[in-house]
């Protein structure tokens, strides 16, 4: 069964088109990754999904339900974690939980062993009588994974969980979502920019401007390539990069004083290449694609140039809800 | 509908949640009205005496005092909204299955509560700080007090609703609060000031609550609002209050509405 079907979705915010006529479904118990840079179009996609915002061509069914005609159904069908935490840090966890749950009326004889379950699974039991204000940014992830889960939807989306966060809290967050998908059979939604995480995606879409550009198993994407991607320095980079494209007919690419190009079967490419090469080499090296080369192919740049960016943006505005 | 009332309750008891734990702001709800009621009376009692002659100072700050504390209270809670924005607890609330009108009318239930509450505590401090009160006066003080949270909770709210920032809530406190404590008759009666004031005071909602809970307090000792040749009543200065509160409501419902 599929539980989110998108045909043709558009949003324009005045003349700007955020998301131009995307279309993707996600199947029950699936993980399903958006990926792309900062501004591609992620954050509104969730938005609409999640009756934030209106779309303005298209449309959107999420578990069975129209998110313009039947909002409230699909509100109550789907869990959310914001890529900035948005609990009430007046308040304990504890509290926060149980907001949630009269918001979405749970009754109380399932919602105290629901809520004792989540949060032993995100290890916060021992601290729920704790205002979340004392929470580090990790432990508050966590509880808002617990309290997306709590009335038993159907989705979860998670806007970048991981955004911030150091690597041991992110392997966490990630054996919670791969633990919760065996117990719960529920799909979940995600964006990232971490192409790391993205792996753990069943199937990836990588968006950009506003367009898919790509849907597919992590595998498949990264087989669909073509090849192996070899990155060479040498000592005129210019040279070496017009010889490659006129003699060798490859497509290089130049990029902090480093040449990469794909070649099918790069193992045996490289023998040949390296006795042949007129023009001296400093260092060569193989690797299969990775996630972070399909992008670069399919967007023509790096996400990790815009990820420094990401952070920054999110410092200052740290910075200014504390009142600096 | 059962949804909706729902939606009002969840809202509201948040509200109460937070004033109940906010240890800060309990303390500062007693400390503050004291103050401004021991300096100012220290300071003004004279000069009231000689304006009003007959009227005791602290009879004539106190149900000013009163007034501030519910004024101060209800727009700041209703403002409160743009916390929750920048902190990003509204999107949880958006996302949830809540009504979108009893979102707002559970934070104006929650504002005049808080307020209600805080006018409470205020009847309560009074015999301490020696202003008689009679159980005749309380009942007739507390539906104005509801009265007049209600209405100022909703222009809390309509601002809040509106505010993109917690820069604009400085802003809002100089340029509304203020001016609209100062402009009310609380501090010094409007009796004799000069036109221009009398204009201003006289647009200001504020001073016709402010007015009917002075005349519950002191009863025909002092005269009502003037407009156009007539004198205000209680009944009358309540009901024009309560009017404007339904329209200021109905104002941040559809300006809520609208941009969420």
């Amino acid at each position: 069964m599929k539980v989110i079907k998108v045909k043709n979705l558009v949003k324009r915010f005045g003349k700007l088109e955020a998301v131009k006529g995307v279309s993707f479904s996600v199947k029950e118990g699936e993980i399903f990754g958006f990926l792309g840079p900062n501004g591609a179009g992620k954050t509104t996609t969730i938005n609409v999904l999640c009756t934030l915002l209106a779309p303005t061509e298209g449309e959107a069914i999420v578990n069975g339900f129209n998110v313009i005609k039947e909002r409230d159904q699909v509100r109550e069908s789907i869990g959310l974690v914001f890529q900035e935490p948005a609990l009430d840090d007046y308040l304990t966890a504890e509290q926060n939980l149980r907001f949630h749950a009269y918001a979405y009326s749970i009754p109380k004889e399932t919602l105290e062993p629901r809520m004792k379950a989540l949060l032993e699974m995100v290890e916060l039991w021992d601290r729920r009588k704790e205002k979340t204000n004392t929470y580090s940014g990790g432990m508050k992830r966590r509880l808002e994974i617990a309290r997306g889960l709590l009335h038993h939807p159907k989705v979860l989306f998670l806007d970048e969980p991981t955004l911030g966060l150091d690597p041991q809290t992110r392997s966490r967050i990630w054996n919670h979502i791969h633990e919760l998908r065996k117990k719960e059979n529920l799909a979940i939604f995600m964006t990232t920019h971490y192409m790391d995480e993205a792996e753990n995606c069943d199937r990836i879409a990588v968006i950009d401007y506003g367009e898919i550009v790509a849907l597919d198993t992590p595998d498949k994407l990264k087989d669909a390539f073509g090849g192996d991607v070899i990155t060479i320095k040498t000592e005129d980079n210019d040279k070496a990069v017009s010889l490659l494209k006129n003699q060798y007919n490859l497509q290089p690419s130049q990029e902090n004083g480093t040449i990469r190009f794909t070649v099918p079967h790069g193992e045996e490419f490289l023998p040949g290449f390296v006795s042949g090469f007129p023009i001296r080499l400093i260092s060569i090296g193989l690797h299969r694609p990775t996630l972070e080369d399909v992008f670069l192919k399919l967007t023509g740049r790096a996400i990790r140039e815009q990820e420094a960016d990401q952070m920054q943006q999110l410092f200052k505005r740290r910075m200014r809800m504390r009142g600096h | 509908m059962k949804k909706f009332f729902h939606s009002i309750w969840v809202i509201a008891y948040r509200e109460f949640l937070h004033f109940i734990q906010d240890r800060a702001r309990m303390i500062s709800s007693f400390t503050m009205p004291v103050l401004f009621l021991v300096i100012f009376g220290a300071g003004f009692g004279k000069l009231i005496g000689q304006m009003m002659p007959g009227v005791d100072y602290l009879q004539f700050m106190y149900p000013g005092i009163l007034a501030m504390t519910v004024l101060m209270t209800s727009i700041m809670s209703g403002v409160s909204i743009v916390w929750d924005r920048e902190f990003g607890f509204l999107k949880e609330v958006l996302v949830s299955p809540l009504n979108r009108s009893g979102i707002l009318l559970g934070k104006a239930t929650g504002a005049a509560g808080i307020a209600i509450m805080q006018g409470v505590i205020m009847l309560v401090i009074a015999p301490i700080v020696g202003v008689s009160l009679s159980w005749g006066i309380v009942l007739g003080l507390i539906p104005l007090i509801i009265i007049l949270s209600i209405a100022l909770s909703a222009l809390g709210l309509l601002i809040g609703a509106r505010m993109r920032s917690q820069q604009g809530f400085q802003l809002t406190m100089q340029l509304v609060i203020f001016p609209m404590m100062f402009l009310s008759g609380i501090f010094f009666p409007l009796t004799g000031v000069a036109t221009w004031l009398e204009v201003l005071s006289k647009i200001n909602p504020v001073t016709y609550g402010i007015d009917a809970i002075r005349q519950v307090f002191l009863g025909s000792e002092v005269a009502g609002v003037t407009i156009f040749g007539h004198t205000m009543g209680i009944a009358e200065s309540a009901l024009l209050v309560l009017g404007v509160g339904i329209v200021l409501l109905i104002g941040a419902i559809w300006s809520f509405n609208k941009q969420e």
